[in-house]
C-alpha cells in the first residue's frame, strides 16, 4: 500500500514554532516558582549548617537565648498546633458536612457561607486581637496555651470549613440521589458514600492548616506565647494547658530582632526547623492527594 | 397473574411546579397492580418529573412544589412519615446509569444493608438474584468485588436496575433505561420485565415508542406537562387514538 507522506507547509511550521515558544514560556514561569523556594531553603541550610544537629532540636535555649537549641519553642509549637486543630478540625468538618449535605439554600445558609469565605480572608492580627479580647480577657482564661490555641483554632476554622466543603462537593450529586432513591437516609449516604470518597481531600485541607498554625506569630503573640519559658522537665508533657509557652515562630522573631549578640547560625537554625515543619506537612498533604488520585473510585 | 384493575397508584389533580415553571398540570392517572404502564411523550413533557413526585425525591430539588394527591395502596404519599420506607417500596432507574463507588457486590447489597440486613448468606442470595434479573450476573460473577463504577455504561445501567430490584420494590419505575444499553441487552431486560410484572407494578417511561408497544398493557401520552390520553396500548397504537397528536407522535410524523 502506498504510504502517504505529509510535507510541512510554511503555515504548519510557523504553528509548530509558536507552540514550542509557548511551551518554553510556560516552562520558565513554572520554573520561576521553584527557584526562590530552592534558593531560600539552600540559603537557610547553608547559614544554619554549623548548628544543625539532633541536639539543637532537643536542647532548651540557654544563656539568655544565645546558646542551646529550640526544644522549648518546638514543643510549644506542637502543643499549639495540636490543640488548635483538635478544636477546629472536628467543628470545621461537622460544620462543612452540615452546610454541604443538609442545609437548604436559604438566606441563613447564604449568610453562613458568606461569613466563612470572609473569615478565611481576615488578617491574622485581627484574629489575634479577637483572641485577646474573647479568650484572654472576656473568658478569663488568661494568656496561656489554651487561649493561644483557641485563637489559632478560630483562625484555621473557616479555611477548614471551606476546604472540607470543597472535598464534599467533589463527590458527584448523582451518587447521593442514587442512594436516596433506594431509601438510604441522608446520614447513611454521608457515612457510606460521601465521607469515604472525600476523606483524603478533607485530611489534606486539615494538614495544610498545620503549617499555617505553626507559622503564624501574630495570633499567639498576645494570647499565650512568651519570650522565654523554662520547662519543668524534659518530657513531652512539660507544658500545662494554662501555662504560657514558647513557640518557634515567635522565638525566631525575638532572637533575630530583640536579642543582641546572638550567634549567627542560631536564627537560621530555628528558621530551618520551622521550614522543615511546613515542608513536611505540605509534603504529607501532597502525598495524600496523590494517594487520593490513585484510589479514585469513579 | 393477569393485570387487574385493582389500583396500585392513584394520582389525582397533580400539579408540579419548578419555581415559576409548571412541569405537570392536572394529572389524573391510575396505575393498576401488576401492569406495565408505558409513558411516552416528547422531551420536557414532565415524564421524569412524575416519577420523582411518586417517590418524593422531587423534594430534593430546590423550588419544586407538588400539589394534588398521589396515593399508593390508598395511602397519601405526601403524608407518609417513613419516607425511606416509601422509597424502598419503589425501585427507580434513571436514564443515566449511576454505579456507586463501591464494588459490584456492594452496589447491589447497598439497599438491603441500609435497611438493616446483615446476614451474609442472605445478602449473597439477594445479590445473585438481582444481578441475574438484570441480565448482568454472567458477565460479572467472577469479578463481583471489582468497582461498579469501572463497568461499561450499559453494564452500569444493568447494575442500576439490579440495585433498584435489591430492596424488593412493589413498584418499579424505569426512566428511559435503554438509553445506555445495546439493543440485544435491551431485549433481554425487556424479557425480564415481562416476568417481573407478576411480582410488581411497573411504570416504563420510554422514548422508544415501540418499546412501550412491545411491553405496556396501557400507555399514557404526555405532552407539555399534561396527560393527553391514557388507554390500552392497542388503542394508543391504533389508527384512531383519541387525539390526533398521539397518532402523529407514535407514528413518527410528529413535529
Ligand atoms: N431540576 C429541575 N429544575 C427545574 N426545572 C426542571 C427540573 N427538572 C425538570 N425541569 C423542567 O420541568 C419540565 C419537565 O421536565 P422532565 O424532566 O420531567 O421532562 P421529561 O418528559 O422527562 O423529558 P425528557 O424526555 O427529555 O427526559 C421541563 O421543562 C424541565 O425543564
Ligand atoms: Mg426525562
Amino acid at each position: 500500500m502506498e504510504s502517504i507522506t505529509f510535507t510541512e507547509t510554511p503555515f504548519v511550521r510557523k504553528k509548530k514554532r509558536t507552540e514550542a515558544l509557548a511551551k518554553l514560556i510556560f516552562f520558565l514561569m513554572a520554573l520561576s516558582m521553584i527557584i526562590p523556594l530552592v534558593m531560600i531553603i539552600a540559603y537557610l541550610v547553608v547559614q544554619a549548617w554549623p548548628i544543625l544537629s539532633i541536639d539543637f532540636l532537643l536542647e532548651n535555649p540557654a544563656n539568655r537565648m544565645r546558646a542551646g537549641g529550640v526544644w522549648a519553642p518546638l514543643l510549644g509549637t506542637i502543643y499549639l498546633v495540636v490543640i488548635s486543630l483538635l478544636v477546629s478540625a472536628p467543628i470545621g468538618v461537622l460544620a462543612a458536612v452540615y452546610l454541604n449535605e443538609y442545609a437548604t439554600d436559604n438566606w441563613f445558609t447564604r449568610i453562613i457561607n458568606l461569613a466563612v469565605v470572609n473569615l478565611a480572608g481576615v488578617p491574622s492580627i485581627v484574629h489575634a486581637l479577637f483572641g485577646l479580647g474573647a479568650f484572654v480577657l472576656f473568658a478569663g482564661i488568661g494568656r496561656s496555651i489554651l487561649a493561644a490555641s483557641l485563637t489559632l483554632a478560630i483562625m484555621t476554622l473557616p479555611v477548614i470549613i471551606a476546604s472540607t466543603k470543597e472535598a464534599l462537593a467533589s463527590v458527584p450529586m448523582p451518587f447521593r440521589t442514587a442512594c436516596w432513591n433506594v431509601g438510604a437516609t441522608r446520614w447513611q449516604t454521608i457515612r457510606t458514600i460521601v465521607l469515604p470518597n472525600s476523606i483524603s481531600g478533607i485530611l489534606t485541607g486539615i494538614i495544610l492548616q498545620v503549617s499555617r498554625a505553626a507559622g503564624e506569630t501574630a495570633p499567639i503573640m498576645f494570647t499565650g506565647a512568651v519570650f522565654f519559658k523554662a520547662l519543668k522537665d524534659d518530657g513531652l508533657f512539660a507544658y500545662n494547658l494554662l501555662d504560657q509557652c514558647m513557640a518557634l515562630s515567635m522565638h525566631l522573631f525575638t532572637i533575630s530582632t530583640q536579642v543582641p549578640d546572638v550567634p549567627h547560625a542560631l536564627p537560621y537554625g530555628t528558621a530551618v526547623v520551622l521550614m522543615a515543619i511546613v515542608l513536611l506537612t505540605n509534603g504529607l498533604s501532597i502525598a495524600f492527594r496523590v494517594y487520593l488520585r490513585s484510589r479514585k473510585r469513579w | 397473574m393477569a393485570p387487574s384493575t385493582d389500583k396500585k397508584i392513584e394520582i389525582s389533580n397533580l400539579y408540579v411546579d419548578y419555581g415559576p415553571l409548571s412541569a405537570l398540570r392536572n394529572i389524573n392517572l391510575d396505575v393498576y397492580r401488576n401492569e406495565i404502564l408505558g409513558i411516552i411523550g416528547p422531551a420536557k413533557s414532565g415524564k421524569s418529573t412524575l416519577l420523582q413526585a411518586i417517590n418524593r425525591t422531587i423534594e430534593f430539588i430546590p423550588g419544586a412544589r407538588v400539589r394534588g394527591s398521589i396515593k399508593i395502596d390508598g395511602e397519601e404519599v405526601r403524608k407518609i412519615k417513613d419516607i425511606n420506607g416509601l422509597r424502598r417500596k419503589i425501585g427507580m432507574v434513571f436514564p443515566l446509569p449511576v454505579g456507586l463507588p463501591l464494588s459490584i457486590y456492594d452496589n447491589v447489597a447497598f439497599a438491603p444493608r441500609m435497611a438493616g440486613i446483615r446476614n451474609k448468606s442472605q445478602l449473597d442470595e439477594i445479590v445473585e438474584r438481582c444481578l441475574k434479573q438484570a441480565a448482568l450476573w454472567e458477565e460479572v460473577k467472577d469479578r463481583i468485588n471489582n468497582l461498579g463504577t469501572k463497568l461499561s455504561g450499559g453494564q452500569q445501567q444493568r447494575l442500576t436496575i439490579a440495585r433498584a430490584l435489591s430492596h424488593e420494590p412493589e413498584i418499579l419505575c424505569l426512566d428511559e433505561f435503554s438509553i445506555a444499553v445495546d439493543p440485544v441487552t435491551t431485549m433481554r431486560i425487556e424479557e425480564v420485565l415481562k416476568e417481573l410484572k407478576s411480582q410488581m407494578t411497573i411504570i416504563l417511561v420510554t422514548n422508544l415508542v415501540q418499546q412501550a408497544r412491545r411491553l405496556a398493557n396501557r400507555t399514557a401520552f404526555f405532552m407539555n406537562g399534561e396527560l393527553l390520553e391514557i388507554d390500552k396500548t392497542d388503542v394508543i397504537f391504533s389508527d384512531s387514538p383519541a387525539h390526533r397528536v398521539t397518532y402523529e407522535y407514535v407514528t413518527g410524523i410528529f413535529g
